[in-house]
């Protein structure tokens, strides 16, 4: 048996047990990156509280469970997922803890736009999966990142054309049903020159034990295209969900982007981006938890080229005892002149207990640019409530009010109507404090 | 107007109050029948702000002397909800802006809220949009305020008219405007006072808080009180606005200082 202390030190290998079961992919490079993975798992560690990276965030408690990748599928009918469909989507790709089940996905072809599944035929596709499946994110100082590639087995795949514009959303849901499991959701989206798409990346459980989620999103931006990329992390709230995505942006391409953090015990987003010139993002996050919670969202925006935009708002409301943390890093390297960034965090204590580490990050090399950041931690305004209160609210409701509003600030700047008005209501419900 | 045997709404006596331990108000004394408009004026400083926000009940100020009765009742005991449902309307000098709360929502919620208190019935959303549609013609505003989250993005001047609707919908019987000018250009100071203008009645009052004469000329006050130092020093009719105007405060000061040193 094993105590705590052994687990934790082999954590990460005891992860891998099951993944020399997995069948050898068809793509010879594939097979490669999995090895050199395997190789980066053994060799790294667990972050802890002494990593820079990780200070604030405690994940020791998900080294005291010992986790199984998941052998055997669920089986779902489309009743039992009916509630998590958005109407507007024009297609779906569903996976049951993390395996595709094509039975609840959606088969409308879409011109111009392939949406697959790794596993499924992609002769058509074979190079842009080499050139891109992979290649953007980076393993190896990332124990969690290597654990997913390490297990690329299947994986969502989206290619929009040339020229190709759709404004209805593609909805990739991500289903937990098993407990005590290990799942690796990968996505690799690619955005061909002067396309234009919405996708839906949206995490969700059908059951209440503790799980695993470690997921790995690759978006590829070419010339001038542009995505609105939706992320909604509503996992158990035992679950524990560690998620990393890179973005990569090629000239004048726009990536706006709205993440929602409402579940887990314990979640991380790390989301690095690359802007080249004259690229635009609109990187935008909402954490709201309570209880004992924690939700750590990290950033790393890097302004690697001239001429690019970058706007950032990141909100927490927190409750209960719960933890947020948000770490912004915002680089500006020496040629990228002309840089127009903007950041901003900022944060709502609902309790005493309540905790908040937030740490915007600005590094900037080139000395033609105009960069601002700022944050705020705090309790409501009084002359906001005053104001309200002036007009007739009780303090209560006045108080619920400006909580609800502070959150939904950044749900309504998702574009998916349904999906804006299902966040709102669990905005609403999660701020109403009843008197 | 000025009404033969009206009642008295507000009745304000030897009000004193302190903010961090600073006398801000020292025995200010006011009293409002129903019919009519009054206007404060005088200096930056001198209280006048501070007064219609204690009328409202803000918290930062602690009451150390004085009344405030409100058709009778003590207004000091109310909370700032409690007053606004009893009737006090404060037309804000900076109203706030709420992102992410779309105006319609607030101003039915703030409505019905008032309502169900006053012992009157709740309208439903439909009810509601046609209701404030038609208080909306009286401040010439674009219907599409109704969207937008609650003052965010609005100008100076649309915020104003915005505090002036919320005022029509809430049928306050005393309205207290201050600094409702400030900001705002020739063309929407004519609205929003139009739009104030067309909602006083003989059954309320009004009390118009200002540093200058200009919007006196569009809301014309029954009385004209200075304020100075914390306390009214002068009252007299619509005439004083426009003295001031030519004489400046200091003349009031000096006017008053020589009335004191002649009664002493």
């Amino acid at each position: 048996m094993n105590s705590p202390q052994t687990l934790k030190a082999d954590y990460l290998t005891s992860l891998l047990t099951d993944q020399p079961y997995l069948s050898a992919s068809p793509l010879t490079y594939l097979n490669a990156l999995r090895a050199e993975a395997i190789d980066r798992v053994s060799a790294l560690t667990v972050p802890t509280l002494r990593d820079e990276e990780w200070r604030f965030t405690d994940i020791s408690m998900l080294t005291k469970t010992p986790f199984k990748p998941v052998r055997e599928t669920t089986e779902l009918k489309l009743i039992d997922i009916k509630h998590f469909h958005i109407e507007e989507a024009i297609t779906r790709l569903v996976f049951i803890d993390g395996i595709y089940a094509p039975h609840l996905s959606s088969e409308q072809k879409i011109k111009g736009i392939s949406v697959t599944h790794l596993k499924a035929d992609h002769s058509l596709h074979t190079a842009t999966i080499e050139a891109h499946l992979g290649r953007h994110i980076k393993f190896n100082d990332n124990a969690f990142a290597a654990l997913n590639t390490a297990f690329l087995n299947d994986a969502a795949l989206i290619f929009v054309s040339r020229d190709t514009k759709v404004t209805q959303p593609i909805h990739v849901l991500f289903i937990a049903t098993q407990k005590d499991t290990a799942n690796y959701p990968r996505l690799l989206l690619l955005s061909e020159s002067n396309s234009k798409a919405t996708i839906v990346e949206d995490y969700v459980s059908l059951q209440d034990g503790p799980y695993f989620t470690n997921s790995v999103t690759e978006i590829v931006l070419l010339d001038n295209a542009h995505i609105n990329h939706i992320r909604v992390q509503r996992e158990s709230t035992k679950a524990f969900h560690i998620a990393n995505c890179a973005v990569s942006l090629d000239r004048a391409s726009n990536y706006q982007s709205v993440s929602v953090a409402f579940g887990s015990r314990i979640s991380r987003y790390n989301l690095n981006l690359r802007l080249d010139e004259q690229s635009e993002c609109a990187v935008d996050g909402l954490a709201l938890i309570s209880e004992r919670q924690l939700a750590d969202t990290h950033t790393f925006i890097d302004h690697a080229k001239p001429h690019a935009v970058s706007r950032q708002m990141h909100k927490c409301i927190v409750g209960g005892s719960a933890h947020a943390v948000f770490n912004g890093q915002i680089m500006v390297r020496q040629n990228a002149q002309r840089t127009d960034s903007k950041q901003s965090s900022r944060n709502l204590l609902l309790t005493n207990k309540a905790r908040i580490d937030t740490k915007p990050q600005l590094e900037i090399f080139a000395d033609d640019v105009k960069c601002t950041h700022g944050a705020t931690i705090g309790q409501l305004d009084k002359e906001e409530v005053f104001y309200l209160q002036s007009r007739g609210l009780s303090e209560l409701a006045a108080r619920n009010m400006l909580t609800y509003a502070f959150g939904a600030e950044i749900i309504e700047r998702i574009p998916v109507p349904s999906l804006k008005l299902t966040l709102e209501k669990t905005v609403l419900e999660q701020t109403t404090i009843q008197s | 107007m000025i009404l033969k045997n009206s009642k008295i709404l507000l009745e304000v006596c030897d009000l004193r109050a302190t903010v961090n331990g600073t006398e801000i108000l020292k025995g200010l004394n006011l009293t409002v029948r129903s019919g009519e408009i009054h206007a404060i004026m005088g200096p930056n400083g001198s209280g006048k702000s501070t007064f219609s926000k204690i009328l409202a009940g803000h918290s930062a100020y602690e009451i150390t002397g004085g009344t405030v009765l409100l058709e009778g009742k003590n207004l000091l005991d109310l909370a700032p909800e409690e007053r606004a449902r009893a009737g006090i309307f404060l037309a804000f000098q900076y109203p706030i802006e709420i992102p992410g709360v779309v105006n319609s929502q607030f101003l039915r919620l703030t409505y019905n809220t008032v309502q169900t208190h006053r012992g009157h019935e709740e309208l439903d959303p439909l009810e509601f949009d046609d209701f404030v549609r038609e208080k909306m013609k009286l401040l010439e505003m674009n219907p599409d305020f109704l969207e937008r989250s609650v003052n965010e993005g609005f100008s100076g001047g649309e915020k104003k008219r915005n505090e002036i609707l919320q005022m029509a919908i809430l049928d306050p019987r005393l309205a207290i405007l201050d600094e409702t000018d400030s900001g705002l250009d020739i063309d929407a100071l004519r609205i929003v006072a139009n739009g104030v203008n067309q909602l006083a009645n003989e059954n309320n009052a009004t009390i118009l808080v200002t540093h200058y004469q200009r919007l006196l000329n569009y809301i014309v006050p029954d009385y004209v009180h200075v304020m100075e130092a914390g306390r009214i020093i002068k009252t007299g009719g619509k005439e004083l606005a426009l003295e001031l105007e030519t004489r400046g405060y200091d003349w009031v000061g000096i006017e008053n200082d020589a009335a004191a040193r002649a009664t002493a």
